[in-house]
């Protein structure tokens, strides 16, 4: 099957099964490495990219899904006004380890700023529980998203 | 700094014949063939045995355009070393951190292979103890040479010239000239015998927080990960291999596999089946529609309670003795107070964030490999022993590690990738399912460990007898380590405590268990035998009556170094203030990878047995802290670690097959879990030690501790077992 798909702006036209997850399609067709694959079930958030705006796992959403949707991966979250201010704090605050997962962290935290401008720590459990960071980077995940609100 | 991921493969290898030799054999000096300085530098792996020939596995670069550029051998999987290592060169050398670009050693060029180890890798906290002097050094003898070769240029006396930002100055004329313009003079300057090294208080880099050089393309998507490498033309492949560990292929039906549109091929090997595709998508939707009858082979009845078993009775059998002080049967026959305990860890997998995978091209006279591997040399070997070329028909481009932990020391995800690579025409990219990564991990080995505890009278501890069984993994990766039934790593934590033992033996019996490999996993050797020994020192004071922080003090004695880390956390952790009921601190003490650590957690354990680690608070004499955000970072990052491993952490063998297959059966500690950490470096100018695992293995038996002190349970199994800790009504 064909799909045009939109994604930070530009529309692509790939070939593919309908129940193809985007993930691939970003990472293997269309050469956006920075969407990670982590575990192919929506358990650990390293693939997490925005469509309309909404967090969603990559790894579980097929092609056909998607429609007319914006697409926003890592690779553009820093036109968004959220997205550069978590990308900052992220650097301030020196989160990153290893930095596999933090695409997929960001790509949450971002969310989390655009529709919560002064998130609660109960808040960020809610939204970023779903990212796994192996590293162990959290106790900074949770200060970088407070410095991102605060400026 | 820019960090060339990409180096070329064999461009940094000029080094034309040394000018002169250093009367210290870890360094030599000469002349780069496109005119300039190189300094080539042998660092120290593993224990630092000195070695007989000279054999460098880092280069330092000034070329004619001032670019300084270093090679190192060691890789960068979020422990920071991309940042610390430089600043080694950069304090002495008076250049700037931006101003030194890094790239990744070759593993092809003999000079950057380690005879010690026979490699270069990556692991065991090393990396910073092992370069700290000849970095150092390294930086300030091509300061002295090029200073040397400017004042030779200017006839004036070296002495009478200062280094500074990258330039060499001449404050009585007010003469300055850049490295790079004397970089090549500089190489026929003679090797100075000696340097000076800075004293800690002239440092400007070192013992500062400085930020990192890698985070930048790690918050934009553009860093390169192994499993980002895309060559032209690159194929995807996922594979299902035997699910028990020795099994074979009996029969394929890929009838259905080959109809999946996007898939080219399917590869049989004799225990493993691979779909090639054009992106994962397709690949994995072919290999869920092939049909695959298996042969489990020899461990088709194994089970995880079969290996524990052979363990526990390795334990009542003589062992290698690790350490033998005093006369322990006599102190125990006479103790006033006999203390008996048996302790199990389990396996555990790695699960790095970045599942394994490996991007091979197999043509007739070459093999080309990307990966992100923590042993870029054993990578390369392996790849040529799998194809059958020489090695310098090898070429490794390494990459940055999605989280190594051990994992990426180890190279069957390499041997498997080009096994698959041979049938394929044209690179191909294989990447493993989290569940492959899961269920065919080398893995922290199992452990089973016996003790017996002695108290006198007055509730000393006057003897403790150690013997324990499990699988050695230096017996198996560096084979010339293991030595009369024993390897340093293996004992880790065991033995040479800081604590003053009168009467103490450590005996060690090897087991490989059958079905299940094993292999290096964080904290190594300690994680398992740190947990035991504070296991039970906690053990023998609750045995004596005494507090947990003042037992352990009065034992250290002999150690300020030791007995300063223990008190500050128990200061900064309010030890032995009132907590609500079923809440309780724990602590523990370490002194391993060259760092004394001491660990208080603060658990709180629900009518449930549910148990939440509320706060850990954290002190550390690591000697001189290089980069101390770094230091802070690799102890909440291993005490995360640590902690999933405690609550979680368990890999169990059913049939022969590994039962947990995702993050949902093989759970990770997530943010709303997360205990909130504190860091207290004490101040040191001593040598560094190692930071990137002490973590992890001093959080679990603080844990276990914090639980007793909340619930009078003893966890001498782990991971937590919940329903022991519930409430009994």
């Amino acid at each position: 099957m064909a799909f045009a798909i939109k994604v930070n702006g530009n529309t692509h036209n790939v070939d593919a099964d309908g129940d193809t997850p985007l993930l691939w399609i970003l990472r293997d067709v269309l050469g956006m490495t920075g969407t990670k694959f982590g575990c192919g079930m929506a358990l650990c958030g390293a693939c997490t990219v925005h469509i309309n705006g909404e967090p969603t796992r990559s790894c579980i959403t097929p092609i056909d899904s998607i429609g007319t949707s914006e697409v926003t991966t890592i690779e553009a979250i820093g036109k968004t006004t959220a997205g550069a201010k978590i990308q900052k704090a992220w650097l301030d605050r020196e989160v990153v380890q290893c930095g596999y997962c933090q695409s997929g962290q960001i790509m949450s935290a971002a969310a989390l700023l655009a529709s919560k401008p002064h998130p609660t720590d109960s808040d960020i459990n809610d939204a970023m529980s779903g990212n796994i960071c192996r590293c162990g980077t959290y106790v900074r995940i949770r200060e970088a998203i407070k410095l991102a609100a605060s400026n | 700094m820019i960090i060339d991921q990409h180096a070329p493969i064999d461009g940094s290898g000029e080094v034309i014949p040394a000018h002169g030799l250093s009367r210290r054999d870890f360094l030599r000096a000469g002349a780069a063939a496109g005119g300039g300085l190189v300094l080539s530098v042998s660092l120290p792996f593993g224990n630092g045995e000195a070695e007989d020939a000279f054999v460098p596995n880092a280069l330092i670069r000034i070329g004619g355009d001032g670019q300084i550029v270093l090679t190192m051998p060691y890789v960068e999987m979020g422990q920071g070393t991309y940042t610390s290592i430089p600043m080694l060169i950069a304090e002495e050398l008076e250049v700037d951190l931006k101003q030194i670009r890094l790239e990744h050693a070759p593993p092809n060029e003999k000079v950057y292979i380690n005879p010690l180890l026979g490699e270069q890798a990556t692991g065991n906290s090393n990396a910073m103890r092992g370069a700290w002097q000849p970095l150092r050094q390294a930086g300030a003898t091509a300061k002295t040479m090029l200073v040397a070769a400017a004042a030779k240029k200017w006839n004036v006396d070296p002495a009478s010239c200062r280094a500074q930002n990258a330039e060499i100055l001449h404050d009585a004329t007010g003469r300055k000239i850049g490295y790079g313009a004397v970089a090549a003079d500089a190489a026929r300057m003679p090797v100075p015998d000696k340097v000076a090294l800075k004293p800690p208080q002239d440092f400007r880099l070192i013992g500062r927080p400085l930020k990192r050089l890698d985070t930048p393309a790690k918050v934009n998507g553009t860093a390169v990960f192994g499993i980002d490498a895309r060559p032209p033309g690159v194929k995807i492949a996922t594979l299902a291999q035997s699910p028990a560990f020795g099994g074979r292929v009996k029969s394929v039906d890929d009838t259905a596999a080959k109809a999946v549109k996007g898939v080219r091929q399917i590869v049989r090997l004799d225990d493993a089946v691979a779909v090639v595709a054009d992106h994962m998508g397709a690949a994995k939707k072919g290999l869920a529609a092939l049909v695959i009858e298996w042969d489990d082979g020899p461990n088709a009845k194994l089970n995880t309670d079969d290996i524990a078993s052979v363990l526990e009775k390795a334990t009542l059998t003589p062992g290698a003795v690790a350490q033998n002080i005093g006369d322990v049967e006599k102190a125990l026959a006479g103790a006033q107070t006999k203390v008996e305990a048996t302790y199990q860890l389990p396996f555990l997998a790695h699960a790095a964030m970045e599942p394994m995978n490996c991007t091979v091209h197999v043509r007739r006279d070459a093999c080309e490999v990307w990966v992100g591997s923590q042993a870029i040399a054993r990578v390369q070997k392996s790849a040529a022993k799998a194809t059958g070329l020489p090695l310098d028909k090898v070429v490794v481009h390494n990459h940055l590690l999605g989280g190594g932990f051990g994992r990426r020391l180890e190279v069957d995800g390499v041997i498997r990738a080009v096994e698959i690579a041979k049938h394929v025409d044209g690179p191909v990219k294989v990447v493993w399912t989290r569940e492959e990564d899961i269920q065919h991990d080398m893995y922290r080995p199992h452990w089973f460990d016996r003790l017996s505890g002695g108290l006198d009278e007055k509730g000393r501890p006057v003897a403790w007898d150690n013997r324990f069984a499990g699988s050695s993994v230096i017996a198996r990766y560096i084979p010339a380590a293991f030595n009369k039934g024993l390897d340093p790593d293996t004992t880790e934590g065991a033995i040479d405590l800081a604590y003053k033992l009168p009467n103490m033996r450590v005996q060690y019996v090897r087991v490989e268990p059958p079905g299940i490999p094993t292999a290096f996993w964080r904290s190594v050797g300690p994680s398992h035998n740190v947990f035991v020994t504070e296991s039970f020192m906690d053990e023998l004071a609750a045995a004596a009556k005494q507090d947990p922080v003042a037992f352990r003090s009065a034992l250290m004695t002999e150690s300020p170094r030791a007995k300063a880390v223990l008190e500050l956390a128990a200061q900064k952790a309010g030890w032995g203030q009132p907590l609500p009921e079923r809440t309780g601190r724990g602590v523990s003490f370490q002194f391993v990878f060259g760092t004394y650590m001491a660990q208080i957690a603060e658990v709180e354990v629900a009518t449930s047995g549910a148990v939440r680690v509320r706060r850990v608070v954290c002190a550390v004499d690591c000697g001189t802290a290089i980069n101390p955000d770094t230091v802070q970072a690799q102890i909440q990052s291993g005490i995360i670690f640590g902690t999933t491993a405690a609550l979680y952490g368990e890999i169990t063998l059913k049939n022969g097959r590994v039962e947990q297959t995702n993050f949902d059966s093989y759970q990770m500690l997530r943010i709303d879990e997360a205990p909130s950490i504190e860091v207290h470096i004490v101040p040191s100018s001593e040598p560094p030690g190692g930071m990137g695992e002490t973590g992890t293995s001093a959080i679990v038996p603080a844990i276990a501790n914090a639980i007793f002190a909340a619930t009078g349970k003893r966890l001498r199994k782990m991971p937590v077992d919940v329903a022991m800790l519930k409430q009994s009504p």
